[in-house]
């Protein structure tokens, strides 16, 4: 049995076992490997990715919860990292060694995607499921402020 | 400009003499610089191609602290070229590639990149630039002071110009010079100035390699249980069942357990679920913490001590003050085992042949990796080639190599190229922990309030011990970090108890700088307390030899508005240390909340010396608050039946985006010496938060972490 879903904006399909997790289907079968493995158990959101335009925690998600619907990636923002998003992550230099960035990015582009001037409560309840270790939490925060006030211009 | 000579020159010759030999020991195929024609290579950390793809080697592994950006800014502060116009590599196993800080072992590591490369990188960059001088005065005749290099050509009179891609091939062929000019600081264009990291595009779309990422042609999956008691041997197991699992390849024991072989990592995991093992649990099968703990207290007394400074005779002082019924004040200090945790868990990828072996993957020290890996499957180091990847967080988890010896091992015996992934249980599980310490301190207290003499002994597994095979009766440097503070005290006796407490351990950043500092700084505010006196004003007063510690404090003192009382609710600790060749200090301020701390704002002051990029050193240091304050507010491994207690991130707490305090940083503009940077901060943060609840509550805890449990029972 197969499961066709949109990744990125391309029909896909894949051939894994319905039962297993998103995150392993995207990394291993669909070979996008920007999507990270932190804990397998919804509780450090490196493998978060939109599905529908929500953000998820792909680890826990059976790929057959795709099945007709929409996955997008850390490679769905841009490769030439033209997004408001990555560009303010260049700007204030955000990532150390990285490894937890593509959920970080994901979970803030879910927020931005609804709301384009997030108080730090709202950064605070959006990131609170992002983990890292590497602490770079006060830059994404600057950052996702750079990023949404880029957005709220490129809208006026 | 200033002339480095004869001191330099064994470096010079001994880089000089790797470079004809590095084609060989690089995989360049594999590097970026590929497409870009034939490659020279004047030296080992300086590639240029003919296309003038210059590709710069960062010896160092990089792991969040910014090597991958700060070694090419100082190889091209001197070859002068353009930092957004090169290439950055990994080296090979090589040992043009050691560590001078680290008895030239390639180990990434002790916070010792830019202090180990601050002069060494330059003057392997003049060391090129110098070649491509010379070159280009042989090809044009002239004498080589008539030419200068920049921004990646040489140019001389009458408009005369080369590229380095031009001249690379010449200058490869040269006797590398033995004394090359380094710029003056004041002529400095890169090093110093807050540099955009070369790795952030990208860590931002997904295209930065980790181990996790590796892909090799025809590779299998592989996951490993492990006994959940270390030291703990297999005695039997039954695959069936696994056997059966859609996609299982292959079951192989191996001496660290049995990995189940798939298709897909998924496969592998599921598989591995209906694994039936039975352990022999060996010796640690009724290990508790408790026990731990006790063992180690006992080893106070019963143990060897190893000294760290001897000074006079403070136990004759203390004897005299408690026999004269005068103020003597004695402490235990105890800190708990911790995990490092990285984000990406420990994964590697071998293919291992009988010919050879391609092995792939996070490593904070290849060189070491490549020669076990050679020994353990059998094969000549020459025939192994090492890849290191981006290392998805270190903190000294990845200077042990367990799993990439798993990995060959699995490889070998399928015969096929294998990438194990280990789960985060697994990860908790299976780390090199941190040590638990426990530390007692006596000190005679003078009418004037400061310490006369002081007696202080330190109890822990040294991890030098295990990874290197130190004796048992030389003394760990790795042991003593931060041992001695910088006080004044007239008659001072420090020392050092080894012993093993049952389970593994492994450097965790700021390695013992950690439990010396909690116990040095916590019971400095004892003594402060003690004599009334104010927190920092006491420090002060025995600090009135060390001028840069005194600066650092009185700058850390204003910056924390020390000197003006806290809001309502709101208290204060304080922490200084130096380490690494790194002056730091910080002040917490807290509230407590249903018994908890809750930290709002930490300020922190560095004197770190000489800077590479300062924007990752003020990284660096938000880093170390948020992960020291992870491990002083919650962080505890705990054993019990020889089990770790911990499994995944919600029994291993760490700080998260909402728990962030305000984090003010101040660095202090410095000619001295460049400090380590990736670390030091780590270490302040359990003492100033017990000194913070400390002055919030009248409640003195002793121990790690600093939990409302032990808040309470203070």
């Amino acid at each position: 049995m197969s499961v066709n879903l949109t990744l990125n904006g391309r029909a896909t399909t894949a051939q894994s076992d319905p039962e297993t997790p998103l995150l392993w289907v995207i990394r291993d079968e669909l070979g996008l490997t920007g999507t990270k493995f932190g804990c397998g158990a919804k509780l450090c959101g490196a493998c978060t990715v939109h599905l529908d335009g929500e953000p998820i925690r792909s680890c826990s998600t059976p790929l057959k919860r795709a099945n007709e619907r929409s996955v997008s990636t850390i490679e769905s923002l841009s490769k030439d990292n033209s997004h408001p998003l990555q560009k303010a992550w260049i700007a204030h230099d955000v990532p150390q060694c990285g490894y937890c960035q593509s959920g970080q990015l994901m979970s803030a582009a879910a927020l931005l995607a609804s709301n384009k001037n997030p108080s730090d409560a709202q950064i605070d309840d959006a990131m609170k499921g992002n983990l890292c270790r590497c602490g770079t939490y006060v830059r994404v925060r600057a950052a996702i402020k750079t990023a949404a006030a880029e957005m709220r211009r490129g809208k006026a | 400009m200033k002339h480095i000579e004869l001191s330099r020159r064994s470096f010079l010759k001994s880089s000089a003499a790797f470079s004809g030999g590095l084609m060989v020991g690089l995989s360049l195929t594999a590097g970026p610089a590929a497409a870009a024609g034939l490659v020279h290579t004047p030296n080992a950390w300086v590639h240029i191609a003919d296309d003038n793809t210059i590709t710069l080697i960062s010896a160092r592994a990089e792991m969040g602290q910014g090597v991958y950006t700060s070694m090419p800014m100082l190889l091209a502060e001197e070859l002068n070229v353009d930092l957004r116009k090169v290439k950055v590599a990994f080296a090979p196993p090589g040992k043009a590639y050691g560590n001078a800080l680290i008895f030239g072992l390639q180990l990434t590591g002790g916070s010792t990149s830019v202090r180990e490369g601050w002069e060494r990188q330059r003057l392997a960059g003049a060391q090129v630039r110098e070649m491509l001088i010379a070159a280009a005065a042989e090809r044009w005749k002239v004498d080589a002071s008539t030419l200068r290099a920049e921004d990646g050509k040489v140019l001389g009179p009458k408009g005369r110009k080369a590229t380095y891609g031009q001249l690379a091939a010449d200058a490869a062929k040269l006797k590398a010079p033995e004394k090359v000019a380094l710029k003056d600081p004041s002529q400095f264009r890169i090093v110093g100035k807050p540099t955009k990291r070369l790795d952030t595009p990208a860590k931002v779309n997904g295209t930065a390699r980790f181990g996790i990422d590796v892909k090799l042609p025809g590779m299998v999956y592989a996951s490993l249980e492990q006994c959940p008691v270390q030291g703990g041997t297999l005695k039997s197991f039954d695959a069936v069942k696994a056997r059966a699992m859609p996609g299982v390849i292959d079951v192989v024991q191996i001496p660290d357990g049995v990995a189940v072989v798939a298709q897909s990592y998924w496969q592998a995991v599921q598989a591995r679920e209906q694994l039936v093992v039975q352990w022999d649990e060996g010796p640690n099968a009724n290990l508790t913490t408790a026990a731990m703990f006790e063992g180690t207290r006992a080893a106070l007394s019963s143990g060897k001590p190893i000294p760290a400074k001897k000074a006079g005779d403070p136990d004759a002082v203390i004897a005299q003050a408690t026999a004269q019924g005068s103020k003597v004040l004695r402490a235990e200090y105890l800190t708990q085992m911790l995990s490092h945790s990285p984000m990406e868990p420990m994964n590697y990828t071998a293919d291992v042949r009988p010919d050879g072996a391609r092995l792939v993957g996070p490593t904070q020290w290849p060189d070491a990796l490549q020669g076990a890996i050679a020994k353990i499957v059998g094969l000549d180091p020459k025939t192994i080639t090492v890849e290191n990847t981006f290392l998805g967080g270190g903190f000294g988890r990845r200077i042990d190599f367990d799993y990439a010896i798993q990995a060959a091992q699995i490889s070998k015996a399928v015969g096929k190229p294998v990438k194990l992934v280990w789960t985060r249980e697994d990860d908790l599980q299976h780390d090199f922990y941190r040590p638990l310490a426990v530390h007692q301190l006596a000190a005679a207290v003078g009418a004037d309030g400061k310490p006369s003499a002081l007696t202080w002994r330190g109890a822990s597994h040294s991890v030098t011990g295990r990874v290197f095979g130190l004796p048992a009766e030389a003394p760990d440097g790795l042991m003593s970090e931060a041992a001695v503070p910088l006080y004044d005290v007239p008659a001072a006796r420090h020392e050092l108890v080894k012993h093993d407490a049952g389970v593994r351990v492994g450097y965790w950043r700021a390695v013992s700088h950690n439990m010396n500092t909690f116990a040095n700084e916590s019971f400095i505010d004892e003594l402060a307390a003690s004599a009334g006196k104010d927190p920092v004003a006491y420090r002060l007063s025995l600090l009135e030899n060390q001028p840069r510690m005194t600066n650092l404090l009185k700058t850390l003192a204003a910056k924390a508005g020390w000197d003006s009382p806290a809001a309502t609710g709101r208290s204060r600790g304080v922490a200084i240390m130096e380490g690494y060749d790194t002056f730091i200090g910080a002040v917490l301020e807290i509230s407590m909340k249903d018994g908890a701390p809750q930290v709002h704002r930490v300020t922190v002051v560095a004197d770190p010396g000489r800077m590479v990029n300062p924007d990752t050193v003020e990284a660096q240091i938000q880093s170390s608050v948020i992960f020291g304050l992870s491990a002083a507010l919650w962080g505890e491994v705990t054993i019990e039946k020889g089990r770790v207690q911990q499994f995944n991130f919600d029994s291993y707490r760490v700080m998260r985006n909402n728990e962030v305090p305000a984090i003010d940083i101040t660095l202090i503009a410095s000619t001295e010496k460049p400090g380590g940077i990736g670390e030091p901060a780590t270490a302040l943060m359990a003492p100033a938060l017990a000194n913070a609840v400390f002055a919030a509550t009248g409640k003195r805890v002793r121990r790690t972490p600093i939990k409302p449990e032990a808040i309470a029972q203070a």
